[in-house]
C-alpha cells in the first residue's frame, strides 16, 4: 500500500490513514470542488519514521518518566521541547526520504507549499483538535518541506496536544500523524465560512480579509464579517472590520504587514462574492450532510476551497473541554510585549514601594491591636501580589518558552535548553545580592581575626565597617534571616549568616561572574545570522524580550520575598510579645488580638514520607533511585541537606546537597556552597534550575516528596544529566 | 542441538532476538541480580550493556568483575516450559574507555535507538562483558555447555 497518494487517489477506507481533514479535501477533489494541487503523507509513513528510528520508544520513554498526573505544565512544556527536538534533529531514513522527494518533486515541482497537520484522531464530532496541531504556510524548496514535515510530525506531541489527548483520554501510545501538502494559492482575499451560526440556526457567517488566512485564523487580523441569510442566501448584515493589517507571502514563509490604503476602504468582498463563498459552504454542508467550516481564497476570480470541517461547536453533547485554556499557555510575542510594559512601568515599582512603606513602620511601637491589625493588612498585600505574581507575571514567563522553540527551531541544538545560555548575561537580582555574600566572605577569608572572633561567637568586638556591610545587605535584600532566628538584636539575628559565611570564607566558591559571556556573545551571533534582513529585527526583539524575561523570573520572586519577610517580620514581633506575656505573668493574659490573628494564618506543617515506616508493619521501604527531570547536567554526590524552613538553612555545609520544596529566592545564597540541587518542584526554567544552571551545578526537579522521602544527612548522588537521583551507598 | 554449530547458532539466535538480559554481580559474595538492554557481538564472545554509574551493579563490577548474565525467551507463558531457551554466559566485565567505545556504542544503539539519550549521557558507563562459557538450556532440562578458551583475569574493573 503507497503511504504517500495525492488527493484524487485517496479512498474512503483511507481515512484512517490521512485523517479527516485529508478525507474531506479528497472527497471534495474527487466531487469537482476547486481544491488546490494536494498529496497525502499518510500516518502509515509517520508510523515508519518513528519505527525506524527508535523515536516511537524514545517519545514512549520521555512521556512515562512520571506519571503524566504528576507532572506540572512546565515538565510536560519540557518534555515537548525535548520531543520536538528529537524530531528535528532525526534525519529521515534514506528509505523514506527518497519515497518523500519523488513524491515532492512529481507533484510539486518548485512550487511552495502549505504543510498541515491531519491527526486521524482529530475531526471526530466530539473532539477539536483545531489549533492544536501545527501548519506551515509558504514553504518553497525540498528540504525545507521535509523540515517542515518533520516540525508538523513533532506536534502531535506538543504540550497542549499532549494535555487535550490527556484530558479526553486518548492513547498516546496509539496517536500518530498525517500530513498535508498542499500548493499554495496566494490569494488576494481569503476567509472562512460556516454554513450555520453556531448562535441562530437560520443563519450562516462569513469572515473574510484580505491577503492570505493567517492572520484570520490566529486572530492578528480582524475580519469583516457578514451574516448570510441560509434560506434565500442573501445578507443579512455586514460588519466592516478597521482594516490595518494584511498577511502576505515573503519569498519563503509568510509576514504580518500594514494594508494599502487604498485596500482598507474597501471590504474585501462584494455582495456577489460574499453570495459566492456562502453558496460554496452550502454546497460542502449538503456534500458532506453535516454544517461545515469552509476555509477558502480568492486568487483574482478564482475561488479555491482550502479545507472544510464539520463544525463541532454545535453538537450539543460536545463535553465541556479546556482546550482553549491549553492553547492561551502560548502567549504571541504582541501579547508578551504589552506584558512587559505592564510589569516594567507598573507592577515592579508597585511592589517595591509596598515592601517601602511596610519596612518603615516601626513595629515595636504599635499596641497589640493596631500589630493585630498591621498584620492582617500585610497579609493581603502579601495575598495581593502573589495573585499578581500568577496573573501577570507567570504568564510573561512563556517569553523565555517562545524564543525557546523559535532558537531550537532555528538552530536544531544538541541541547534543547542551549537557548538558556543566551538569557543568562542579564543581571539577575538574586545574583547580585550572592556577589555582596561573596564580598562579605572575602572579607573573612583575608581577616584572620575577625574569622576567630566568628568562629567563637565573640560578636561584641566586631568591626563596625563590617557590621555596616551586613546591615546594608539586611537592608537591600530583606531581612534573610529574620525567619531564622525570630530575635531582634542584629548579633544574634545574623548568626545563621555568619555560618554561611564563614562556610563560603573556608571553600573558594566559584563566581559565576563572566563565565558565559564570550559563549553568549557567539551563541547570539551564530542565532541571529540565520536570519534575513527584516526578520532579523523581530529576532533580535524577541531576544531582548526573552531576557526580560528571563530575568524577571528571577526578580518577581525576590520582590515577593521582601514583601513576604515583612509579613513575617510583623509575625515574628506578635510570637514574640506572646511569649514574653506568657511568661513574665506581670502583664497578665496574653493578648487575644493577636493569638486569634496568628491562628488565622495557615501554617506549613512537615510532611511526611509515604513510605515511613510504621508500627507492626514487619517490613521498611527505602527509596533509592527517584527519577526527576534533568534540569542542569553535571553529576556530584554529597550529604543531602533538606529544607523545609530556613533555619534549615543556618546549618548548610559545603558540599551539601540542596533538597528543597522549591528554590525560594530567599535561599539562593546557599547555592555556591552547595554541590547539586533537588527540587519537587518540575520544569528546566523554574527558579531553582536557572540558579543551578548559572552556577554551573548539577539539578534534578520534579521529584514528587523530595523533602519527606530524602533525609539530611543522606549520601546522595544527583545525576543532572538523567534526572535521577540516587540515595545511600552501594552497600547491599 | 547435534554439533558445535548448531549450539553457535541457537545461542546466536537468541543473543541477537532477545533485548534484555539478567545481569549478576556481587558484593563481597552477595549476589546482585540487575535487567540490563543488551547487544552481543556477531562472534558471541561479548555482550555490551549500559549503566549510569551511580547504580550499585556498577559499584560491584568495580569491586569484582565476574559476572554471569542470564538471556531467556520466556514470555510467561505455560508453554515456556517446553519451548523457551535460555543462555547463561560467565564471563568478566570491563569498562570500555577507548577509542572503541564510538564504535560500540553506534552498535548497542542500532539495536537499542530509544535508548539515544540514556547512552549518551556522560554520567553512563558502557560495559563489555567477555564470555568465557555459555550454559545453553533447551526443552526443560537439556543443558549443553559451550566453552571459550580466552583466558580472563579476575580482578576488578580498571584494576
Amino acid at each position: 500500500m503507497k503511504s504517500i497518494i495525492p488527493a484524487s487517489m485517496a479512498k474512503k477506507k483511507d481515512r484512517r490513514r490521512i485523517g479527516g481533514k485529508g478525507q474531506s479535501l479528497a472527497s471534495m477533489a474527487q466531487q469537482g470542488f476547486n481544491i488546490p494541487e494536494t498529496l497525502f503523507i499518510t500516518s502509515d509513513l509517520y508510523d515508519e519514521f518513528v519505527r525506524l528510528t527508535g523515536l516511537r520508544e524514545r517519545i514512549l520513554l520521555e512521556l512515562h518518566r512520571k506519571d503524566f498526573r504528576e507532572m506540572r505544565w512546565e515538565e510536560i512544556w519540557d518534555c515537548a521541547t525535548r520531543i520536538r527536538n528529537m524530531f528535528l534533529r532525526t534525519p529521515i531514513p534514506p528509505k523514506l526520504e527518497i519515497m518523500l522527494k519523488e513524491a515532492i518533486n512529481i507533484h510539486f515541482p518548485d512550487k511552495p507549499v502549505v504543510v498541515r497537520s491531519s491527526a486521524p484522531e482529530e475531526d471526530t464530532a466530539s473532539s477539536s483538535f483545531a489549533g492544536l496541531h501545527e501548519s506551515y504556510v509558504n514553504i518553497r524548496g525540498i528540504r525545507a518541506i521535509l523540515e517542515h514535515v518533520l516540525k508538523v510530525w513533532a506536534s502531535l506531541w506538543s504540550d497542549a496536544a499532549l494535555l487535550y489527548r490527556q484530558e479526553i483520554g486518548l492513547n498516546v501510545e496509539k496517536s500518530s500523524m498525517a500530513v498535508v501538502l498542499q500548493e499554495i494559492i496566494v490569494g488576494d482575499r481569503s476567509g472562512v465560512t460556516f454554513s450555520v451560526n453556531p448562535n441562530d440556526a437560520r443563519q450562516g457567517i462569513i469572515e473574510s480579509v484580505y491577503g492570505l488566512n493567517q492572520g484570520l485564523v490566529d486572530g492578528a487580523v480582524e475580519p469583516d464579517r457578514w451574516i448570510m441569510d441560509r434560506e434565500n442566501r442573501k445578507v443579512i448584515a455586514h460588519s466592516p472590520a478597521k482594516r490595518k493589517h494584511w498577511i502576505i507571502a515573503l519569498e519563503n514563509g509568510v509576514k504580518l504587514s500594514h494594508l494599502p490604503d487604498t485596500m482598507s476602504m474597501q471590504p474585501p468582498l462584494n455582495a456577489a462574492e460574499a453570495h459566492k463563498v456562502f453558496d460554496l459552504a452550502m454546497n460542502a454542508e449538503n456534500f458532506f450532510n453535516a454544517p461545515q467550516d469552509v476555509e477558502w481564497t480568492f486568487k483574482r476570480n478564482d475561488l479555491y476551497v482550502l479545507q472544510s470541517r464539520p463544525i463541532t461547536t454545535l453538537s450539543p453533547q460536545t463535553p465541556k473541554d479546556n482546550r482553549g485554556w491549553y492553547l492561551s499557555l502560548h502567549r504571541s510575542f504582541e501579547n508578551l510585549k504589552a506584558l512587559r510594559e505592564n510589569i516594567e512601568q507598573n507592577l515592579i515599582p508597585g511592589m517595591i514601594s509596598a515592601a517601602d512603606q511596610m519596612s518603615s513602620i516601626d513595629l515595636m511601637a504599635l499596641s497589640d491591636a493596631a500589630l493585630a491589625e498591621e498584620i492582617k493588612h500585610r497579609w493581603e498585600i502579601n495575598h495581593k501580589w502573589v495573585t499578581v505574581y500568577w496573573e501577570e507575571f507567570i504568564p510573561f514567563a512563556h517569553g523565555v518558552r517562545l524564543f525557546g522553540q523559535v532558537y531550537n527551531d532555528t538552530m536544531h541544538p544538541e541541547d534543547p535548553y542551549e537557548f538558556v545560555d543566551l538569557l543568562t548575561q542579564t543581571e539577575m537580582a538574586s545574583l547580585e545580592r550572592n556577589r555582596m555574600l561573596e564580598d562579605l566572605a572575602e572579607r573573612i577569608r583575608m581577616d584572620h581575626n575577625l574569622a576567630a572572633q566568628l568562629e567563637s561567637k565573640d560578636y561584641s568586638k566586631l568591626d563596625a565597617s563590617f557590621l555596616e556591610q551586613i546591615q546594608l545587605f539586611i537592608e537591600t535584600y530583606g531581612d534573610l534571616t529574620c525567619s531564622v532566628t525570630g530575635a531582634t538584636q542584629c548579633d544574634q539575628d545574623a548568626q545563621p549568616l555568619f555560618n554561611i559565611l564563614l562556610q563560603m570564607a573556608a571553600h573558594q566558591t566559584v563566581s559565576n561572574k563572566h563565565r558565559k559571556s564570550r559563549r553568549t556573545d557567539d551563541l547570539k551571533k551564530k542565532f541571529l545570522s540565520r536570519f534575513e534582513a527584516d526578520q532579523k529585527s523581530d529576532a533580535a526583539e524577541l531576544l531582548d524580550l526573552a531576557r526580560t524575561s528571563y530575568q524577571l523570573r528571577d526578580d518577581d520572586n525576590i520582590y515577593l520575598g521582601r514583601i513576604e519577610s515583612q509579613l513575617l517580620a510583623a509575625v515574628q514581633v506578635a510570637r514574640q510579645r506572646i511569649d514574653l506575656q506568657e511568661s513574665s505573668k506581670i502583664v497578665g493574659r496574653p493578648s487575644t488580638a493577636l493569638i486569634d490573628v496568628l491562628a488565622d494564618l495557615d501554617h506549613r506543617s512537615k510532611p511526611t514520607s509515604p513510605y515511613e515506616r510504621k508500627s507492626g508493619q514487619p517490613f521498611e521501604v527505602k527509596p533509592r533511585q527517584l527519577i526527576g527531570q534533568p534540569a542542569g547536567p553535571g553529576i556530584a554526590k554529597g550529604s543531602a541537606r533538606v529544607v523545609q524552613q530556613h533555619s534549615d538553612l543556618s546549618d548548610f555545609k559545603y558540599g551539601d546537597v540542596l533538597v528543597c520544596d522549591a528554590v525560594d529566592p530567599n535561599m539562593t545564597f546557599v547555592i555556591p556552597l552547595a554541590s547539586a540541587v533537588v527540587e519537587r518542584r518540575g520544569g528546566m526554567l523554574i527558579h531553582g534550575a536557572i540558579i543551578a544552571r548559572e552556577y554551573g551545578l548539577p539539578c534534578v526537579t520534579g521529584i514528587p516528596d523530595a523533602t519527606a522521602i530524602i533525609r539530611t544527612g543522606d549520601q546522595t548522588t544527583v545525576d543532572g544529566y538523567l534526572g535521577i537521583v540516587t540515595i545511600g551507598s552501594s552497600d547491599i | 542441538m547435534k554439533n558445535t554449530d548448531e549450539i553457535q547458532q541457537h545461542i546466536k539466535d537468541l543473543l541477537s532476538n532477545q533485548k534484555l538480559a539478567i545481569l549478576a554481580t556481587s558484593d563481597e559474595g552477595q549476589p546482585y541480580t540487575s535487567l540490563v538492554a543488551f547487544v552481543a557481538s556477531d562472534d558471541i564472545k561479548h555482550i555490551f550493556f549500559v549503566t549510569p554509574t551511580s547504580t550499585r551493579k556498577f559499584a560491584n563490577l568495580k569491586k569484582d568483575c565476574r559476572v554471569s548474565v542470564l538471556i531467556n525467551s520466556s514470555t510467561n507463558q505455560a508453554s515456556d516450559f517446553h519451548e523457551a531457551i535460555s543462555v547463561t554466559i560467565i564471563g568478566g566485565a570491563e569498562e570500555i574507555t577507548t577509542s572503541k567505545r564510538k564504535i560500540y556504542l553506534k552498535n548497542y544503539l542500532a539495536k537499542h535507538p530509544y535508548l539515544e539519550d540514556f547512552a549518551r549521557s556522560p554520567t553512563c558507563a558502557l560495559v563489555r562483558v567477555t564470555a568465557k562459557s555459555f550454559f545453553l538450556v533447551k526443552n526443560f532440562q537439556r543443558v549443553m555447555e559451550l566453552h571459550l578458551t580466552d583466558e580472563i583475569d579476575h580482578t576488578g574493573l580498571n584494576g
